[in-house]
Order: C-alpha cells, then structure tokens, then sequence
C-alpha cells in the first residue's frame, strides 16, 4: 500500500489521488448542500411551530435504518440512468433526515420561559427564531449536519459501484482486480476524510455556539 | 411478482444471514461494553478518553472498515469475520458511552444503601447498578441495532451482505424487483429489532410502568 501511495504517478491525472479526493468532496459537499437546503427550513419550521413533530422525529428515527446500498441502486433503477443524478439523489436522501430531526431537536429543547421572554420583549416570531431558537439550538443543528456528513463521506465510496469517480473507484476497481493495496488506499483515504471532516465541524461548532451557552 | 414468488429460497437465506450478521455484532458489542464501562466507571479518568476514542471508531466508513480489517486481521476479505468484527467495533464504540452513562446514574444514596445492607461490588452491579442503567443502555442498543441492520447491506460491496446482495443483483440485472425487496426487508427487519428491543426493555424495567404518571406515554 505505501508503494501505491507513495508512487507519484499515482497522484497526478484525471485519474489521480489528488483528482479522486476532488471528486469525492465535489460529491459530499452538493449532497450536503441539498441536503442542508431541505433539511434545515422543515426542521426549523417544525421546531418554531411545533407543528409536525411527529413526523421530524420519526424521519429520524426510520432513516437510521435505510440501506444506503439498496436506496442507491433504487435511484438508479428508477432514474433509469447511471450518474450523477440517482448518487445525487441517494445520497441527499440520506442526509435530509439527520438535519431535520436534529434541527427540530435544537429548537423544541429550547426552554418554553426563554421563548416567553423572547415575545415579553416584544420580539417578532421571526426575531425570536432567528435571535433566540436558532443560537441556542445551533449546537445540536450542527450535529445534525456533521452526522449527515460523515453518512453521506461514507456512501459517496459506493458511487463508484455505478461508474462514477470519487474514492471508491479505488475499492471498487481494486476489488475487480483483486488488487488489494489499491483497495485499502482507498478505505484508508476515506476514513482520513471522514475523520478530517468531523473535525473540521466540531471546529466550526466550537466557533459558532455562543460563549454563553458554554458555561459548565 | 413471479420474481419473488421464484426465488423465496434466496430471500430466506438472504434474510437469515442479514440478521446473523447485524444481531451477532450486537450481542458481542454488549458483552464487551458492558464490563469496559464498569471499568471506566470505576477508573474514571479512562471514562472520557474512552468515549472519545468510541466518537472517532464510530465516524469511520463502514466499507473502510470492512476492507482494512482483513489486512488486520489475517482474515480473507470475503470472510464474514470481517463484517461481524466491523460491526462489533461500531456496537461497542456507541454503546461504551451509554453504559458509562448509565452506570453514572445510579443515585449516590442507592448505591450506599446497597453497600449498606451488605451487597459485594460484584453482586451490585449486577442487582442494582445494571438494572438501573437498563433505560440509558437500551437507547444506546435500539440505535445500534438498527444502524448495523442498514450496514449489513453494505457488505454486498465486498461480496457478503445478506441482503444487500440483492441490491447487487437487482442492480447487475437492471431489475427492481430485487433492490425493493431487499429495501423493504431491511427495514422491516430494523422495525421488527426494535420492537423487540422495547418489548425487553419493558421487561427488565417493570419498575418504569408504576411510577410514569397515567397517560403520559414513556
């Protein structure tokens, strides 16, 4: 494995490790970005009206046990194509459900007396989502979002498995050429990914959570 | 339709090892945990770093894990050792910190009357601390079990998956039926486990059903 990574013909091209990673972001992050589009307004207008809890708790709860195989080769079977756009959808599919019940989770935790103040004050309803609901429930939103990550990092690996780039190519055509260091290479960057990409959102939350919330 | 009705045997058997390979990892990853936890909770300097490490297992891919192993291992990658140790390890790094967390709270003034009246530690843990943390331990186990029911199909990638294998197929073929079948087992599985998981907890937590007030749903 270190000869396959430490090979720089390995790592330039179109087909290179450095183009392999692009790739793979590329994926992760629209899919995520779609994911957050979606996700995060449904949650926060059901976590702000209370309206439809049922249903963010259940999504959560029902898509812990989606077969992230099985919805992918849906996609593509229903799409009735093989690229981008069944791995899109899969993969958003994947990473609504986290951030919805998450977002929702954030906002009903916040304590009812707080929101009585908030409207004692005067504020409007959206002053009071976006001024109080949405600081307090911010760390438990961007957990939502760092779990939708590391599920859609992970899954992005099998869209190789429908002919597209991304790390898995290197565990898919690894596996069909029984060529086991290229394999683990694969494995290995993407967990590194993974890993580098919990971080960096464990750094964001720690950035963006207000100092008051911090205490104890 | 006729698919399905044809190849029963192979749905069966699919079944059969998706649910050895999710369940197996879930009964193993308690057995580990539950002693691990005790330690840490004893020890309780170990507690918070041994979470952490859990938090850092458990964000790793499963399809890395399912491939690194085997190098790890000595074990051939189309081994079902891989997917059963894989997910053994996902199991204990969630549930270590439920176990940890149940065992915490055991209220102070209980567990002093349990030394009071003349329980051993062994003895305790088992009468009175486990029992407690029952509640913290089965949101933990319900999460896993469900989360490694969806991974099993994952192993298909690698050529073992139960289930999954029939996303491959359906997939190689271009054929629905298959993908929907597995699809709709799987989850029909991961609701049936937690089921049966809430059933147990009920059980082992008659206690819980006397002094929840009426009507408010638990």
């Amino acid at each position: 494995m270190w000869q396959f990574l430490t090979d720089s013909y390995n790592w330039s091209g179109n087909e290179g490790i450095w183009a392999r990673i692009v790739e793979h972001l590329w994926y992760t992050f629209a899919a995520l970005g779609l994911s957050v589009l979606i996700g995060l307004p449904i949650g926060l207008r059901i976590g702000h009206t209370r309206r439809g809890a049922f249903l963010a708790i259940n999504t959560g709860n029902a898509a812990r046990a989606l077969p992230s195989l099985g919805l992918l080769m849906l996609a593509v079977l229903l799409t009735d194509q093989i690229g981008f756009l069944p791995v899109l959808i899969a993969l958003v599919a994947l990473g609504i459900p986290p951030i919805l019940a998450s977002t929702y989770a954030g906002l009903s935790g916040v304590d009812p007396a707080t929101i009585d103040a908030a409207r004692g004050m005067g504020m409007t309803g959206r002053e009071i989502l976006t001024k109080v609901e949405i600081p307090i429930g911010l760390p438990l939103i961007i957990s939502g979002i760092r779990s939708a990550t590391l599920q859609i990092v992970s899954t992005a690996t099998i869209a190789a498995l429908v002919s597209l780039g991304g790390l898995g190519r290197y565990v898919i055509d690894g596996l069909k050429l029984r060529d086991f260091p290229q394999m683990f290479t694969g494995a290995l960057l993407v967990a590194l990914m993974a890993l580098l990409l919990d971080a960096l959102f464990a750094l964001i939350g720690r950035i963006t959570v207000s100092p008051g919330l911090k205490t104890g | 339709m006729t698919w399905i009705g044809d190849n029963l045997g192979l749905i069966w058997e699919q079944l059969r090892e998706h649910l050895y390979l999710a369940i197996l990892p879930v009964i193993l990853g308690l057995i580990i945990s539950v002693p691990l936890g005790y330690v840490a909770t004893r020890y309780a300097w170990l507690a918070n770093p041994l979470i952490a490490f859990g938090g850092i297992l458990y964000s790793l891919p499963s399809i890395a894990l399912f491939i690194v192993l085997p190098a790890i291992l000595g074990t051939k990658v189309l081994s079902e050792v891989n997917i059963v140790v894989a997910l053994t390890i996902y199991t204990v790094s969630l549930l270590i910190r439920n176990v940890i967390d149940g065992l915490r709270s055991v209220p102070p003034d209980v567990r002093q009357s349990a030394i009071a009246v003349g329980y051993g530690s062994m003895h305790r843990l088992v009468a009175i601390d486990l029992p407690i943390a029952v509640p913290v331990i089965f949101t933990g186990l319900r999460v896993v079990t469900v989360a490694n029911i969806s991974m099993v199909s994952v192993g298909a990638v690698i050529g073992i998956g139960g289930l999954g294998e029939l996303f491959t197929l359906g997939f190689q073929k271009a054929f629905l039926t298959p993908v929907v079948v597995g699809v709709v087992l799987s989850l029909a599985l991961a609701l049936l486990a937690d089921f049966v998981l809430v059933t147990l907890q009920r059980v082992l937590t008659p206690w819980t059903r006397v002094v929840a007030p009426v009507g408010e749903v638990a």
